[in-house]
Formats: C-alpha cells, structure tokens, sequence
C-alpha cells in the first residue's frame, strides 16, 4: 500500500505527460516525422519488437561488460589506493579531472584502439564507470570514522583485519551509490560510442540510422527500449542494494 | 602493586604555531579490581588520559605502566576492553556479530566463540535480541551490546569513555547498576571517565578529579560507600557528602565552560 502510494506521483505525471503529449501533436498537426504522438511510437515499438530486442540486448551486454570491468577495476583501484596514499594521490587527480572531460568524445578513438566490435564501447562504459567508482569507494574506504579505528586498535587488530571487518563493509553504502548512478552512465557510454560505428543490431546504430532517415518513430521506438533497459538495470542494482545494505532503507524509513 | 601506574604524565598537542598543554604531570596509581572515575571540566584532558593509558595516544613525556608492561605491549597482549560515548557498532553486524568482533580479531578458536558470546549477552540481559541489528535497539540497548563487546575477551583492564554520557537519566542509572554487577562478575579494572559527579561517585573505589587544561589532579576522592550499592546508596547521607566534595573541586574553567556551551549549541 505505501509502495502505490510511493509511486503513485511519479504515475500520475508519466500519465499526463503521455496525454499532453499525444494533444500536443494532434492539436497543432505536428508532422510525425518532427515528433511522433505516443500511439505511434508504441504501434512503430509492437511492429518492430524483435529486431529492437536483439539490438537493445546487444547493447545491454556490451553496457554490461563495460560496467562490470569499469566499476570492478575502480573498486580494486580504491582499495590500493587505501592502502597506499601515493597511489591514491596519483590517481585522483586524474579521477576529477575525468569529471570535466566528456570521456564519449574518446569514442572515435576508441574504435581506432580496439576495433568497430563491442570492444571499444566496452572501453568506452569501462572508462566511464570507473573513475565514480573509484572515487566512492575510496572515500568510503577512508572515510571510517576514528572510535571505529580505536576499537580494532584496542583489540590488536592488524591493518589487513581491519580492512576486511572495518573499512570494506563500511565503505558499501558509498559504493552502491556509484554502482546505482554507474547504470546510466554504462548504458550511454555504449550508446553513444556505437554512434560511431558499430554492427546494425545494435541499439545505438539503429537510433542512428533510422533518425537521418526521418523514421523518427523507429528511433523514438528504440530511445523508449533504451529507456526501459536503463530503469531496469538501475531498478536491478537498487535491489541488490536494499538486501545487501538493509539499515539504509530502515534509516531512510524512520528518519533518522 | 597497582596494575595502571601513571608517572608525571603529560600530554602536548601541538595548536598553530604554538601547542596546548592538555595534561600536566599527571602521576596515580590504580589497584587490580578498582572502579575509578576521572572527572573535570571540559577539555581537561580526561578522555586524553584515558586514551593515554589505552595505547591510543601516546604521552608526551612520563611513563605509563599497565600490567607490568608498557601501554602497547598491554594492547598487543589484549588487556583492554574499551566503551565509547557512541555505541560504535557496525551496522551490517548483528548484536552477537558485534559482540563478537573481538574474538574474531583475536582468532579465538570458534567453538569456544559462541558460547563466550551467548554468555556475555546473558550478563547485559540482551540474548533475545542477539539476532537482532543495532539500528533495531535503542540508545540504551546499543550500549549495553558495547558494553557485552569491551568485556567479551574478558580484559584486565576496561576503558570507558563517557560510556552513559548520551542516555537519559533513567536508562543511564539502571546501567550504572548493571555495570556494577558485570565488573564485579569479571574482576575487571575500570578506568571510567564522566561528567556527572552523582554517577562518578556512585560507581568508584576513587574519584580523581582532574583541573581545567592542562589537566592536574586537583584531588583523589575516596569513596567509602558500603557494597554492594544498590538505589539506596543516592539516598544515604555519605553520598550527598562525597558529591559535594567532589564538586568543591571541580573547578569550570569559564573561557572553555563559554567554548563547550557554543560547541553545544552549533
């Protein structure tokens, strides 16, 4: 009952929207080319439902690896980095710096270093997922507050137990906070990068191709997948996150 | 032979250009099995001190012997048991997880592992909630689970640092009871620093009431109220006289009585 009462909002807007939308067009004779009404876009969706599924599940799989290998490398990366202040210090700089830099505008190098296959939109999310990660997790791996440090002082701990039984469960909530906005940036570093070059059963291809074709309806169709594969992946991680940081979601709930 | 002896103890924090004196030539003597308490001002250095005997700050000149060792040896030898002002329990561990951190860290054989833990939670009356996670209990409840954990392993020595100092009056006085009963169970040294003189008096052997910064014994009071203590003992008249002798020596500091009201407030 509070979950609808949660959502329901956030419904009732996507609701309205999609019928503002729809009287947008109809009223004003939009041509569909410009702008599609949402009936369009869902009728021109059922009509070409699998080309698009095989497009989009190939784009979800190189968002996939490209996660994995971006957001594993930046927790492997912190947890050096904890250890040894030189490192980290090393590599921060460059992880602000990645900040400011649209990191989508290497992907045409990235097709010249690894090729027009899923390689370079591999690099692409990699690259884009790992320097959030690293960041959090390295301010979560250091961030341990000082009683917590006594504590394990005062038992004798060695640094290694206190980095297992300390640091790394505390520093968890932080990560899942990079893991969760990490979803997205997957998902538009491989669509993106695919806007290069890529095979034509894939997501970024065919908004791509269709668009300077005028089918708008297709890439409005293939954007409305793109869309569903990102809210599922981050709805997927956000899950995991509420079983693996239970007290989160608790505190959240009374408060506190 | 006293098991904590503090010899001209001092302690300089180094402040800007210059550096704060935080204890002076601080020299005591604690016996095995006492209850002490230090009390004084705020920013008289008494958590300082506590730290100091604990091997997590180390003095700046004078010596601390504990158990016949130095300090680090002491820690390495896991004499201490230590309590916060904060329960400081980690979140994704359960009650007796965290009860049993301790013997984790100190590679207890496992089987001997829970039946130590089912004890102490026993002791602080917590054994229903052992499945249960810190942010499920109360303030007081958290507590008593800090405290199950200081004494898991069973230390010489236990440290505690305004352990009560967040808890309202209620709780915090039932809690003295109880950790009165749990440091007679096990024979623990207690060094317990407080802001409140009532409970300073109620739980100890000896009062040391420590000067504003830097931090000098100003006066040892000792307390020769009957045991065992029990609700009555606050009633008696010799607690009302040792409470006011106390607080005759305790002097507030008025620059740092203004800063700690601010600190307070903000």
């Amino acid at each position: 009952m509070r979950a609808v009462r949660e959502y329901l909002p956030a419904v009732a807007v996507f609701v309205l929207g999609v019928a503002v939308w729809e009287a947008v067009v109809f009223a004003f004779s939009i041509e569909f080319y410009l702008l599609p009404a949402p009936h369009v876009i869902v009728a021109s969706l059922r009509q070409s439902f699998p080309v698009l599924l095989e497009a989009s599940l190939y784009t979800f799989g190189e968002a996939l690896a490209g996660y994995g290998v971006g957001c594993g490398l930046g927790v492997v990366a912190a947890a050096l980095g904890s250890r040894s202040p030189a490192l980290a210090g090393v590599l921060l700089p460059y992880a602000i710096a990645s900040a400011s830099v649209p990191i989508v505008a290497l992907a045409p190098l990235a097709i010249v270093w690894f090729g027009i296959g899923p390689g370079s939109k591999i690099a692409i999310a990699a690259l884009m997922t790992f320097f959030p990660t690293f960041v959090a997790t390295l301010r979560g791996l250091l961030g341990t507050d000082p009683e917590s440090l006594e504590l394990m002082r005062s038992c004798a701990a060695t640094e290694w137990q206190i980095f297992w039984t300390l640091r790394l469960p505390g520093s968890v909530p932080l990560l899942f906070g990079a893991l969760r906005a990490c979803t997205t940036l997957a998902m538009i570093g491989a669509v993106v990068s695919e806007f290069f070059g890529g095979p034509m059963k894939s997501l970024g291809v065919y908004i791509k191709s269709t668009a300077s074709l005028f089918q708008t309806r297709q890439a409005w169709s293939a954007i409305l997948v793109a869309c569903a594969l990102g809210l599922t992946f981050y709805g997927v991680v956000a899950l995991v996150e509420r079983l693996a940081v239970p007290w989160r979601a608790e505190r959240e709930r009374v408060g506190a | 032979m006293p098991i904590i002896t503090l010899d001209r103890v001092s302690k300089t924090y180094p402040a800007g250009a210059g550096s704060t004196e935080a204890l002076q030539d601080v020299s005591l003597g604690i016996d095995r099995g006492e209850f002490v308490s230090l009390i004084g001002p705020s920013g008289c250095g008494k958590s300082t001190l506590l730290r100091i005997v604990g091997d997590l700050v180390p003095p700046s000149s004078g010596t601390v012997t504990v158990n016949g060792k130095t300090p680090e040896a002491a820690r390495l030898d896991r004499d201490y048991g230590i309590v916060f002002q904060a329960p400081v329990l980690y979140d994704w561990r359960t009650v007796e997880a965290n009860v049993r951190l301790p013997l984790e860290v100190m590679s207890w054989p496992r089987g001997e592992r829970e039946a130590r833990v089912r004890r102490l939670l026993r002791l602080v009356g917590l054994d229903a909630f052992r499945r249960h996670y810190p942010w499920q209990l109360s303030g007081g409840m958290q507590q008593r689970v800090a405290i199950a954990r200081a004494l898991v392993a069973d230390p010489a020595i236990l440290l505690m640092d305004e352990p009560f100092g967040a808890l309202d009056e209620m709780t915090r006085e039932r809690l003295n009871l109880e950790l009165l009963d749990l440091a007679g169970e096990t024979r623990a040294t207690v060094l317990f620093v407080t802001h409140s003189v009532a409970e300073a008096v109620f739980l100890s052997s000896r009062v040391v009431v420590l000067s504003p910064r830097p931090g000098r014994i100003a006066r040892v009071v000792e307390v020769d109220l009957p045991r065992p203590r029990t609700e009555k003992t606050r009633a008696l008249p010799r607690f009302f006289e040792l409470v006011t002798a106390v607080r005759e020596h305790l002097v507030e500091d008025p620059g740092l009585a203004a800063v700690g009201a601010r600190g307070a407030a903000v």
